[in-house]
């Protein structure tokens, strides 16, 4: 048996180079799905573990709000290298781990740490990149977290390949994959979908469209009517959510990850949202977008909606309020003094990975280094 | 993540020995390799139901379903890019390129990931893909089909490099590089995909370890280190070097990366003088490694300057001009000749 579909109805035939299916269904939404302040909301806090649901969606853009401050604060002191801040997107950050299971993969790009954490990898494993003691920290396989990904998208096929071969093998595992607006202009963003697409592959693409690549807007990136537009082409689902409804993008996001898992196929879902800080602590983003732009989108804050449209509907308090921030507060408490104590540092441990044996040649080079580390620490003795 | 199957052992030589092309040992090579080793999975442009361009990948999908012989889409990033998520979920993925040329769009893939995903998650994330990129030119391919482009894979930490150049090195190499834990690009010299050698399928000769290279003609004069397509003509240029009174050695280097320093420094010191032949373009190539690594080596022994006899530093030629560019037979005896022979 195979799960691919190359039976001879695929075949040629005079018929088979013209419109093969409907496009229509494929259509995201015309208008971002809104769930905060609309009359959904209400729908949410009466279904049954609704009010559970929308306090922990709280608790956790909270968290991940203070997430982001305490590591750009950590570039400051020099504790971190650089630090892309995923401020303005933590609604989508978190809704991530939310909708995914244990068993299924995450593929992040480097401003995706928030969601690498909250998936329930440690801060200081997640930040090893940014911080430079090294580039992966963590057990890819503990938490089914690939790589940070630094090269735009190049982590899409990645996830396309791991949920075929989970499909292969007849797992239920889904894969996730996190791109922004401007790695949709990239190649390996069109390869991933149309492989997807092909193969029929349970992945759920999401573009976190926060504006800017670095200094240029998104009209400069792309003509697509909306980035989700972009899945029609590949004949996958597209869908359009407003990224900084957290709710929205849970349930979003949620059911086309449960699209995917039950075989209907991949998703492409595009949420719109908007990165309150600059590219990282190193950007200057004065340069190309206006103070009153920036503040405009401060009102559409992910957590002050969160919190404020809560409260109005009454799942929301004063308590439930102070016991996120003192869970914010613990989170960052930790950071510090995970990121307050040097990284321990093994020189030879450069020539270790780079294959499974050791070249020769990587022997001889790793000898030279032992080397000298050892006159090193005879002249240090001798001082 | 489980490593694969040992390879099968070599069946004893019992079965009258019949002849093979290289192609057919390279088919072989997947065809056992999927047998022992559920997770080896095919995938490239044109390898299921055509058997691949040059055949390579003939009756796979047949025997094994598409699903374990692939007809991807046609996008080379795409295809190397979907091998590693498959190879990050236990799978074994052997890639084939369809030429040279066309491997570039996977080179970010390749580099980016591919090399550098072990080193990355500190040895956690293996990436056990076999990349088979046809390369070199000599059949009379137009434009894009006739590239030497080992030297950007030789240069990159991570990657394994091997060519074979003889029907047996097609099997024992390929059986190899499916085999091995880490990412090897296999480049098969496709203008030796015909040629023949006594070989079996019936009885394959014995898998070839990765980084070993070997002397295919023992001589006293001077010493020719080549690889994959230039191994032929090296070794008629060691036969009619005899009409000149030069006996040569013959070192076919199989692996480009990792490097045997020690066959090819021992067979340049027996001999003091060497020539490195390869297509592809000098500058910077892989002959200029080579001719550093003896330098560095054998200097007391050398008599004469390492010398290299490549292709031009030229875009690869149409394929009415190719056989100005490739190292023929009397372009490696005129660089013997300079080898500061004593009148």
């Amino acid at each position: 048996m195979t799960v691919l579909d190359h039976d001879l109805a695929t075949a040629w035939t005079p018929d088979a180079h013209g419109p093969r299916r409907d496009p229509a269904p494929l259509l995201p939404e015309s208008e971002p799905v809104r769930i905060l302040g609309t009359p959904a909301l209400r729908r949410t806090v009466d279904s049954p573990g609704g009010p559970e649901l929308l306090r922990d969606l709280h608790r956790r853009l909270v968290v991940g709000r203070r997430f982001n401050q305490q590591a750009t604060t950590l570039t400051k002191q020099g504790r971190l290298a650089v630090y892309p801040a995923s401020t303005g997107q933590e609604a989508c950050q978190i809704a991530v781990a939310g909708a995914l299971r244990p068993g299924d993969w995450l593929f992040p790009s480097y401003r995706d740490t928030l969601a690498v954490v909250s998936r329930g990898v440690d801060p200081l494993e997640t930040l090893t990149l940014l911080r430079g003691n090294a580039h992966c920290g963590y057990d890819p396989y503990e938490h089914q977290v690939a790589p940070l990904s630094t090269p735009l998208a190049t982590q899409a096929p990645h996830a396309v390949g791991l949920a075929h071969a989970a499909r292969l093998r007849g797992d239920s595992t889904v894969a996730l994959a996190m791109v922004g607006d401007g790695g949709t202009s990239e190649g390996d963003f069109h390869e991933a979908l149309n492989f997807a697409g092909v193969l029929n592959a349970p992945v759920v693409f999401l573009v976190q469209n926060n504006g800017y690549a670095i200094s240029v807007p998104l009209a400069k990136q792309s003509a697509a009517p909306t980035l989700a537009h972009k899945a029609v082409g590949y004949g996958i689902q597209g869908r359009l959510v407003d990224g900084n409804d957290a709710v929205a993008v849970h349930t979003v996001l949620g059911e086309a990850v449960q699209h995917a898992r039950s075989g209907a196929g991949p998703v492409l879902v595009e949420a719109v949202t908007y990165r309150l800080e600059a590219h990282t602590n190193a950007d200057d983003a004065g340069r190309y977008r206006s103070a009153e732009e920036v503040a405009g989108w401060r009102e559409r804050d992910p957590l002050t909606l969160m919190e404020r449209h809560l409260r109005e509907a009454g799942v929301l308090g004063d308590q439930e309020v102070a016991a996120a921030a003192a869970e914010a507060e613990e989170l960052a408490d930790r950071m510090r003094t995970l990121f307050h104590v040097k990284p321990e540092l093994d020189p030879m441990s450069l020539f270790t990975h780079v294959y499974a044996e050791p070249t020769p040649q990587l022997r001889e080079q790793a000898a030279q280094l032992a080397a000298e580390l050892a006159a090193e620490a005879a002249t240090g003795a001798e001082r | 993540m489980t490593s694969a199957a040992p390879p099968r052992a070599a069946a004893p030589q019992s079965a009258a020995p019949r002849t093979a092309t290289l192609a057919s040992a390279l088919n072989s090579a997947l065809r056992d390799a999927m047998r022992d080793d559920p997770s080896v999975h095919v995938l490239g442009e044109d390898v299921g139901t055509l058997g691949g361009v040059f055949r390579i990948t003939d009756g796979l999908a047949a025997e094994f379903g598409a699903d374990r012989c692939l007809d991807t889409p046609l996008a080379e990033a795409g295809i190397l890019g979907t091998a590693v998520g498959m190879a990050m979920y236990g799978l074994r993925p052997v890639v084939e390129m369809q030429f040279d040329a066309f491997a570039y769009p996977a080179f970010e893939q390749l580099v980016s990931h591919v090399a550098r995903m072990r080193n990355r998650t500190a040895g956690r994330m293996p990436l056990p893909i076999t990349i088979r990129i046809p390369y070199g030119g000599g059949i009379g391919g137009v434009e894009h089909h006739s590239d030497s482009s080992e030297a950007y894979y030789a240069h990159t930490p991570g990657l394994h490099v091997v060519t074979p150049a003889t029907v047996a090195d097609g099997y024992g190499l390929l059986r190899s590089a499916i085999a091995s834990d880490d990412p090897v690009v296999f480049l098969e010299p496709k203008r030796l995909y015909w040629s023949k050698d006594d070989w079996s399928a019936e009885a394959p000769t014995p898998i070839e370890p990765i980084g070993r290279a070997v002397v295919r003609r023992q001589g006293s004069s001077a010493t020719l280190l080549t690889y994959g397509p230039s191994l032929p003509v090296c070794l008629e240029a060691a036969e009619a070097a005899r009409a000149e009174g030069w006996d040569l050695s013959v070192v076919d280097l199989r692996s480009l990366a990792p490097f045997d320093d020690e066959t090819v420094a021992a067979a340049v010191r027996a001999t003091g003088r060497a020539v490195v032949v390869h297509e592809s373009a000098g500058f910077a190539g892989v002959g200029a490694e080579i001719a550093a690594r003896v330098t560095e080596r054998c200097f007391h022994h050398l008599a004469a300057p390492v010398l290299r006899v490549t292709g031009f530093d030229i875009p690869y030629p149409p394929p009415m001009l190719e056989e100005h560019h490739l190292p023929g037979v009397d372009r490696i005896l005129d660089a013997v000749s300079k080898l500061q022979w004593e009148q």
